[in-house]
């Protein structure tokens, strides 16, 4: 035990390895690139997503000469996982996984363990189309300053969708949700938070619904969490006995969620991928009866970003997928409905004329909302509050 | 050498789960200087002992886990005592191997697809029979007390227990035992309780602890079958160490201490029923009772087991119909429409994925074959147990995978070990291994000596009389142990995730990725993908033989 821990210290306390240092220059970390094999470890669960990833692995190689392998992941915790028991291991420079794409509670973790390499975005040429100077969506996640060490890849925004064929008049707000289920009990659930979708749920309602929102975009300490979060609580113990199998269970994510509604057991559901519903329907998964929609008063959104591991084998290479990802091409390949859906991130003022058509000529999809429609984005709240909440809810309504 | 195969088995399994189980002991006390925990405290307990529901989630996971070893093993013993070599009983034993071969996560979606409100039967009963339009709002499926997952554990685990009882069965006479007891009088299901069962339990103990240990701590199956407010222990610690929140990892490890806790109080618990039921059993042999209710013991064998082959084969077939649906909806008995797309889709995906896990497979498997058969040969030349040490192969089996394996990939890479076959390979064979043992073990002991006394008079050496004597002979307990390690080695995912960095894709990896993303119709492919993999294996083993014994009648009846 002793010397484990001996070890454990020992190896801790190396010097930070060397080699492979990143260049300053962007052709130069180009010309690095060449030939580096990049380990990019995303989420797997959806095909539309995979076939993203397969499409952008086939440029770069044609491109840089960089070998792209999509390390499919069923949780992003698995990544986080490996980084750690690396440092813990004392693998400073070899690390497995050399791209990560994130999200913002994890990036704020793996910042705060000062596990991440950067800061790097700057450097990438392809950065500045996203007019970071106007656009604090892609400087901070979850109201945590990016500081250079992720890269913005695409956006997302919470859409509801319900089924034509078994209800008609689907909520625009929490209230109107609450005399809905009330009216059609059993056919609305959300995921069990922590995980992500569930707890956004939360935060979608407590925006809605508490008097103090600006309370929200601080840290969680600084506020009365109690008084602010009363009326959240007072709405779910009224939603929950309307709620699918009275809530004493909760579907695991959002993909069961669609799963449900595909089985009819519910008639509404939402999603943090606007194009979840199009795609779902061209996929057999979903009836063409089901329609998406945003809240009257708007639906949170956020970016989802791309780290690097502080001890990612390959950076330079890791640097130049981001950037190429960030690229009017793979931004407009990427929003396209037949493919994956999300929403660029780049800024239209910033692109020129033939570059713009790119985005103007895609179809709008079927099923799914309109750009115009997802205008109204609210922020997401400050990161700490996710934990209190999650925290809240298992106190209130698990194990009893 | 031979000398030292026993040791090297227990080096190379002993080694990683202790010391993988070591390294989660820090963590758990608050020491983990990589996330910041400096000092040694006992704070992650006590923010344990304060998670909502932490004595419910510990009671479902003890509760399911014997409720559900105890039910599979009397519904096993209840089949044992009906067998008669009738159709039936060959057809069931010809489906063990392709049930054993199915993944346990495969296994249970395909059953929690047949049982939810909205699942297979009801759509087959529905609206004809039930009136219902839309499923109804039943707790099916996740009910709080845990028994949709164990009746989901008591189904797959059957196959294994029959496995291994039919194994130890002909080294028993159980016929003759039966006949014994017939002539005294006894019914025949009542005689072979009284005459045969108290003789086969030890036989089969080990692996009944397996079991136990198992479904104690599973992870896959609690997820998709278990309750979920709050979640069985195990299914809780998964979900914390894959927390965002990295200081979650504390209360992470002090979970899998807890978890490791609790498999060992049901294993102790059961070992205390053993005593007591043995005792009872005693009293009632001994009391010489001519039980008149045989017929209710034979109805309950039959029955029940005929239920528990035919839910997993129902599950397969309805993840194969998932497979290729169109559009499905309650209360449709069938898809709408057919479509191979899913199938088309996947297909580009498969190979590489395929190959890299018959690849790992069959190392796994060769190696662990080689390995245990140098220990047993290693027993037989010295005529007693080589060591009693060999009991600690059932470690990697009997401590939650959860607890050692964060702590293995830090060990590989203290070592400097980048990920790399070899280390998923080893990581597979603490699986493979137990089990290939244990399937190994009696037919070699029970190989008649006398053979190779007779090649040795007839100047054989050794060595010679090993490979040209019994291993012949054992040709097919050796290739149904590799087909067996072959499924183990294929089902596994976090020892392949976690060691080969995510570099090593193999199906199984693929299959819960994308089982993640909940499209019913691409697990449908990937469990079939999943379940065919390993099924190649059982075919050759019962094919291998068969061809190369072709030419000699007197080798076919071995």
């Amino acid at each position: 035990m002793k010397s484990t821990l001996l070890a454990l210290s020992v190896s801790l306390a190396l010097p930070l390895g060397s080699h492979a240092a990143v260049s300053d220059e962007w052709p130069a970390i180009v010309e690095q690139a060449r030939g580096q094999t990049v380990y990019f470890n995303a989420w797997g669960g959806e095909s539309n997503t995979n076939n993203t990833i397969r499409w952008a692995a086939g440029q770069v190689e044609e491109r840089y000469g960089i070998d792209l392998v999509h390390v499919k992941l069923g949780d992003t915790a698995e990544a986080v996982s490996r980084v750690v028991a690396e440092k813990q291991g004392g693998n400073t420079s070899e690390g497995a996984v050399d791209l990560i794409w994130v999200n913002g509670e994890n990036f704020a973790t793996l910042k705060e363990a000062g596990l991440l390499f950067g800061p790097w975005v700057g450097q990438l040429p392809n950065f500045s189309l996203t007019d970071p100077e106007n656009n604090p969506a892609v400087t901070t996640d979850f109201t945590v300053p990016v500081e250079g060490m992720e890269a913005p890849w695409g956006k997302a925004q919470v859409v509801f969708y319900y089924d034509k064929s078994l209800t008609d008049n689907p909520p625009g707000s929490m209230p109107e949700l609450l005399e809905w289920a009330q009216e059609n009990p059993g056919e609305f659930s959300y995921p069990k938070p922590p995980q992500f979708l569930g707890t956004t749920f939360l935060k979608q309602a407590l925006i809605e619904l508490t008097d103090d929102g600006n309370a929200l975009y601080g840290p969680v300490a600084e506020s009365d969490f109690a008084a602010v979060t009363a009326p959240l609580w007072n709405f779910l113990d009224q939603l929950h006995p309307h709620l699918w199998r009275s809530a004493r269970n909760f579907p695991d994510n959002g993909p069961s969620l669609r799963r449900l509604m595909g089985d009819g057991e519910l008639s509404l559901a939402f999603s943090f991928w606007p194009a979840e519903v199009p795609a779902a329907i061209a996929n057999n998964e979903l009836p063409p009866t089901v329609e998406s929609y945003v809240l009257d008063g708007g639906t949170i959104g956020n970016v989802s970003f791309l780290a690097i591991p502080f001890n990612a084998q390959h950076k330079s290479a890791a640097m130049v997928v981001a950037n190429f990802l960030l690229s009017p091409e793979a931004q407009a390949y990427a929003q396209h409905p037949d493919n994956w859906g999300f929403l660029t991130v780049l800024s239209m003022d910033q692109l020129d004329a033939e570059q713009k058509a790119l985005f103007e000529a895609l179809p709008s999809p079927k099923g799914g909302v309109t750009p115009a429609e997802l205008q109204q984005v609210v922020e997401e709240p400050h990161a700490s509050w996710v934990e209190a909440l999650e925290t809240a809810w298992l106190e209130r309504y698990s194990g009893n | 050498m031979l000398r030292l195969a026993p040791w090297i088995i227990v080096l190379s399994l002993v080694l990683p789960v202790v010391g993988g189980t070591l390294l989660t002991v820090p963590p758990a006390f608050g020491y983990l200087p990589v996330l910041g925990g400096d000092d040694w405290s006992f704070r992650p307990w006590l923010e344990l002992a304060e998670t909502p529901g932490i004595l419910r989630s510990v009671a479902v996971s003890f509760g399911s886990g014997l409720l559900a070893t105890g039910l599979a093993l009397i519904i096993v013993f209840l089949f044992l005592s009906t067998i008669a070599n009738t159709r039936f009983d060959r057809w069931i034993q010809r489906l063990i191997s392709p049930l054993l071969s199915i993944p346990h996560a495969a296994a249970a979606f395909g059953f929690a697809f047949l049982i939810a409100p909205s699942g297979l039967l009801l759509r087959w009963l529905s609206p004809s029979l039930t009136g219902f339009e839309r499923p109804p709002d039943w707790l099916l499926l996740n009910d709080p007390f845990g028994v949709s997952l164990i009746s989901g554990l008591v189904v797959k685990e059957i196959p294994f227990l029959l496995l291994v009882s039919l194994a130890g069965l002909p080294q028993l006479n159980a016929g003759q035992r039966v006949m014994l007891a017939r002539s005294l009088g006894y019914l025949p299901r009542v005689a072979w309780f009284k005459a045969v069962a108290p003789a086969l339990y030890p036989l089969i103990r080990l692996p009944v602890y397996a079991v136990l240990a198992f479904a104690t701590s599973t992870v896959d199956v609690a997820m998709i079958l278990g309750p979920n407010l709050p979640s069985t222990l195990s299914v809780q610690v998964v979900h914390w160490f894959n927390d965002p929140d990295l200081t979650r990892r504390f209360l992470a490890s002090a979970g899998a201490l807890l978890q490791l806790l609790v498999t060992a109080s049901a294993l102790s618990v059961w070992w205390g029923l053993e005593k007591l039921i043995g005792k009872g059993f005693n009293a009632w042999v001994a009391g010489g009772n001519r039980q008149r209710s045989d017929g209710t013991l034979w109805l309950a064998g039959r029955g029940l087991m005929l239920i528990a082959t035919l839910l997993p084969v129902l599950g397969l077939f309805a993840l194969a119909l998932n497979s290729v649906a169109g559009f499905w909806r309650f209360p449709d008995a069938w898809p709408g429409s057919v479509t191979l797309s899913h199938w088309l889709q996947a297909l580009p995906d498969l190979a590489r994925p395929f190959w890299m896990t018959m690849v790992i497979a069959t190392a796994a498997s060769v190696l662990a074959v080689a390995m245990v058969l140098a220990a047993l040969e290693h027993e037989q030349r010295l005529n007693r147990p080589a060591t009693r040490a060999l009991w600690l192969l059932y470690l990697p089996l009997l401590v939650p995978q959860v607890g050692f394996l964060s702590g293995i990939t830090v060990l590989s890479q203290m070592a400097g070990q980048a990920p790399a076959l070899w280390v998923v390979v080893w990581a597979h064979l603490l699986f493979v291994l137990p089990y290939v043992y244990l399937t190994l073990v009696e037919p070699y002991r029970r190989f008649d000596f006398r053979w190779v006394i007779l090649g040795r008079s007839l100047g054989l050496s050794v060595n010679q009389a090993f490979w040209r004597i019994r291993l012949p002979m054992m040709l097919r307990p050796v290739l149904t142990a590799m087909a067996l390690g072959v499924a183990i080695s294929v089902s596994q995912y976090l020892p392949t995730q976690m060691l080969g960095g995510g570099r090593i894709v193999t199906v199984t990896t693929e299959a819960v990725a994308l089982s993640s993303g909940g499209d019913r119709r691409l697990i449908g492919v990937w469990a079939m993908v999943q379940a065919i993999t390993p099924f190649i294996g059982f075919v050759l083993a019962l094919l291998i033989p068969r061809l190369l014994w072709k030419e000699r009648r007197g080798m076919q009846a071995l």
